[in-house]
């Protein structure tokens, strides 16, 4: 944490500003990590609403992105996890109706994304 | 120039409160601040005031109302007493914290057990460390006064503290007065209205408040409030000015009668001031010289003031309308407190007196002046007045 | 009403009111709950949370993942905080002071509804303020390690009445929060469940504008004390409703209707199963609460649909 406020700086009453909480990641605490393949994904958003941790951002498309069945999915789409944030609960890849989640220990993930 | 009305001290609070003209108005009835909420009530059924009215189900609700009111952005207040300050305590020691200027009537009653609805300060002792501005009314006119100045002190900006204005159960509540009250538009000038800086309903500008807060910050966050409260000095002795403008008054911390060549001081709060303004004319007569000093802004407590006022008396008794059971009386403890840097520190004594609502009577008053004039005292051990046995 | 995308689009897009960052339990559903119930809402949402695992994990200084107006006072008043939210709400907009229309939103776990904050719960109903009141329960004090509230289970082990030589956990019913509302003759009361975004979504829009008071009770299985996995928090959603264990019904002006009527009711172990809380009960002498816990929650259901049936009004 940065530099710690004295007495004399404190807000009144300890009231804070919104969403400061995106300055705290909670991508640390992940042991395993949700491997998204985008080829499978119907944007169902199905993931998105279940993730507790606001972690998979979503985008509006108007030429569409590529998915499952090499169909273009035009609209709200799923845009890959945000890792900075995703404690990697597996909920995403438990529900998703097209297996397009998988989870993969974290230290593997990191081997397999140094390879590529 | 006012007007003068005969009314009690609980309707001198009620008609501070209806010029005031709080926004929001959270209470629960309990004996015997009960006429203030239902003159209040009258108001708000007649529409004389704007206030939305709250009648909760508990007074641990009514704080919290107050409370969730206040953070919102309205002008909140509150009255209780006793059991009910009791039941809301736990909101009444979060307030401060959070910063908020709520003002509430506290109608002084004893503390169960055994129940009993009459006068003592028990209530009150109960919960002077928790941050609230304490200030201590003698009869209805300073009931009335005290409640405006405690709105402009508590919202100051320097300050942003709650405050309790304080009056003694059934003695002050109940009995019928002349009080002289100010027209209403030099009054609702002086009070203002609050701001909204802080305002949650203020959408543009979000906000979390109350949060957790750790070991890292706290001490912090407490030293902040600290320095708050020890700001109400000077905020008070500006905005008793301002006040006093209207009234032609003046509000000091304390009140001193018969103190500059006195032998023998009193020092005891709200209603028995005046009991022993009598004690002490009646003395003066036969050539005693005894004073009093009424303390009345008891939180912060003026150490140094009152230690300036009372450097040359040689013998003060403090009397105190509840016990600390173990440890010196409240207000005692305070006194020793603050004239404990004399180089010539006076005899003291401690005196309890009018528990549940026993009357204290001016030849009682004079007859703690006679025993301090004696000399025969025992600052380890306090004195009971008008206890059986 | 609304396809999964609108609603994600609302609970995950630009106008996020509830961010990441906050430390709940990894898999813990109460950040789905609380992001849906805010989207729910076409006014900014000023929210009151009691003390209890939401407001700990969210707000721990100096960090906070409210992007909407969010207080906090104690443990046991959030309605009475509401209260008089709603009551400032209402002088300040009369008096002009401000003029942008909220919706008020009260929070509390289990415990600070059904047992601490039941009083203020019922005042601030009876009192018909306009605003809706959100429980989320993971039927016990989570927030400290288990301890058993009044909306534990009948034969859950938990801390404070443990399983032991001479006990099955808790030997009482829990209390049923959605009657207890409907009693107060409020205009909307509603029971979901984590797993169900899409029900969750419209009770909380029905809530919201609702000409009165409102109730949610929405199940949340605790996956570190009910202790799961993680990943399976909607899962134990999910077959909570199919054993009938939580029905999802809503009680709109007095009338009572079952949104889901599981065409096949799971058998109770079912849910029971794979939870630590329950493991208990799997041994032979504890064949009996199954049996009574069963009994119970098939004789709840024909009960509730015979006041459905009934269209007797609450
Ligand atoms: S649940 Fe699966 S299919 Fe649906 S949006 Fe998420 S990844 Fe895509
Ligand atoms: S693993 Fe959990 S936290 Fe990570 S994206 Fe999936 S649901 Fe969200």
């Amino acid at each position: 944490m940065s530099e710690r406020k004295n007495w004399q700086e404190v807000e009144l009453g300890a009231q804070l500003p919104a969403a400061t909480s995106l300055g705290y990641k909670t991508g640390g605490w992940r042991v395993l990590r949700p491997i998204f393949d985008p080829s499978a994904c119907t944007h169902c958003m199905i993931c998105v609403t279940y993730c507790p941790d606001m972690a998979i951002p979503v985008a509006k498309s108007e030429q569409g992105v590529a998915g499952k069945g090499g169909r273009v999915y035009k609209g709200v789409v799923r845009l890959a996890t945000n890792l900075d944030y995703c404690k990697g609960c597996g909920i995403c890849a438990h529900e998703c109706p097209s297996k397009a989640i998988t989870m993969m220990r974290e230290e593997e993930a990191e081997q397999a994304s140094c390879k590529l | 120039m006012g007007v003068r009305k005969a009314i009690t001290g609980a309707q001198a609070s009620a008609e501070a409160m209806r010029q005031i003209n709080p926004d929001v108005v959270a209470a629960y009835p309990i004996t015997p601040q009960t006429p203030i909420v239902e003159e209040f009530a009258k108001y708000v059924a007649d529409g004389v005031v704007d206030t939305e009215m709250v009648a909760v189900e508990s007074e641990h609700s009514a704080m919290s109302a107050v409370v969730g009111a206040e953070t919102a952005g309205a002008r909140a207040m509150s009255a209780t007493s006793s059991q009910g300050l009791a039941l809301m305590w736990e909101v009444v020691a979060a307030t401060p914290g959070l910063r908020l200027p709520i003002v509430m009537s506290l109608v002084n009653r004893t503390i169960s057990a055994p129940i009993n609805i009459h006068c003592d300060h028990s209530d009150v002792m109960g919960l002077t460390t928790l941050g609230w501005i304490q200030i201590f009314s003698e009869n209805a006119q300073e009931v009335y006064e005290n409640t405006l100045l405690a709105i402009r002190v508590a919202e100051d900006n320097r300050v942003q503290l709650p405050a309790m204005v304080n009056q003694d159960g059934f003695i002050t509540s109940h009995a019928v007065e002349p009080v002289e009250i100010f027209d209403d538009a030099s009054v609702q000038r002086f009070v203002g209205a609050r701001s909204l800086d802080r305002a949650l309903l203020d959408v543009k500008q979000v906000r979390s408040v109350g949060p957790l807060v750790l070991p890292d910050y706290l001490f912090e966050f407490k030293r902040a409030q600290e320095e708050a409260m020890s700001k109400v000095f000077e905020v008070y002795r500006e905005v008793g000015a301002e006040l006093g403008a209207i009234t032609g008054r003046q509000y000091p911390f304390f009140e001193t009668y018969q103190t500059e060549d006195a032998e023998a001081v009193i020092v005891v709060l709200n209603s028995a001031a005046g009991t022993t303004k009598a004690a002490i004319d009646i003395m003066r007569a036969h050539g005693k010289k005894v004073g009093l000093l009424k303390p009345i802004l008891f939180r912060p407590f003026p150490y140094a003031e009152v230690r300036e006022a009372l450097k040359n008396v040689p013998v003060i008794g403090v009397l105190d309308r509840s016990m600390a059971f173990g440890a010196c009386a409240p207000l005692y403890a305070e006194l020793r407190n603050a004239l404990w840097a004399l180089d010539k520190r006076p005899a003291m004594q401690s005196y309890i007196y009018g528990l549940g609502g026993r009357d204290i009577m001016t030849t009682e008053i004079e007859g703690v002046f006679e025993e301090l004039l004696s000399g025969k005292l025992d600052s380890e051990h306090q004195r009971y007045i008008g206890l059986r046995g | 009403m609304p396809t999964l995308q609108e609603i994600a689009w609302k609970t995950d897009g630009p106008d996020i009111r509830f961010v990441s960052g906050h430390r709940m339990c990894s898999g813990c559903g109460i950040g789905a709950i609380v992001k849906t119930v805010l989207a729910a809402s076409d006014k900014p949402v000023v929210v009151v949370n009691a003390t209890g695992c939401l407001e700990v994990v969210t707000t721990t200084y100096p960090f906070t993942s409210w992007n909407t107006p969010w207080m906090h006072l104690t443990f046991e008043n959030a309605a009475s905080v509401a209260s008089g939210i709603e009551a400032a709400y209402k002088a300040l907009k009369r008096s002009g002071k401000i003029t942008d229309d909220v919706n008020i939103l009260a929070i509390g776990g289990d415990g600070g509804t059904y047992d601490i904050g039941f009083q203020a719960l019922s005042g601030a109903l009876e009192r018909r303020h306009k605003f809706m009141y959100l429980v989320y329960d993971n039927e016990a004090y989570m927030n400290t390690g288990d301890q058993r509230s009044g909306a534990t289970p009948f034969g859950a082990n938990t801390t404070t009445v443990p399983v032991g030589k001479v006990s099955f956990g808790k030997p009482q019913w829990r209390k049923n929060l959605v009657e207890i509302a409907a009693a107060h003759r409020i205009p909307y009361v509603a029971q979901t469940a984590a797993h169900s975004i899409m029900d969750l979504y419209k009770k909380a829009q029905k809530g919201f504008n609702a000409d009165g008071p409102a109730v949610l009770a929405v199940l949340q299985p605790c996956t570190t004390n009910w202790a799961f996995d993680p990943s399976l928090t909607m899962q134990y959603s999910k077959l909570a409703v199919e054993t009938n264990f939580w029905p999802l019904y809503e009680v709109e002006n007095g009338v009572v209707h079952i949104n889901v009527k599981p065409s096949n009711r799971k058998p109770i172990e079912e849910f029971l199963k794979g939870q630590t809380r329950f493991r208990h009960l799997f041994k032979p002498e504890n064949a009996h609460v199954i049996v009574e816990m069963q009994k119970m929650i098939d004789d709840e259901w024909a009960r509730l649909l015979k006041i459905e049936e009934s269209g007797i009004q609450f």
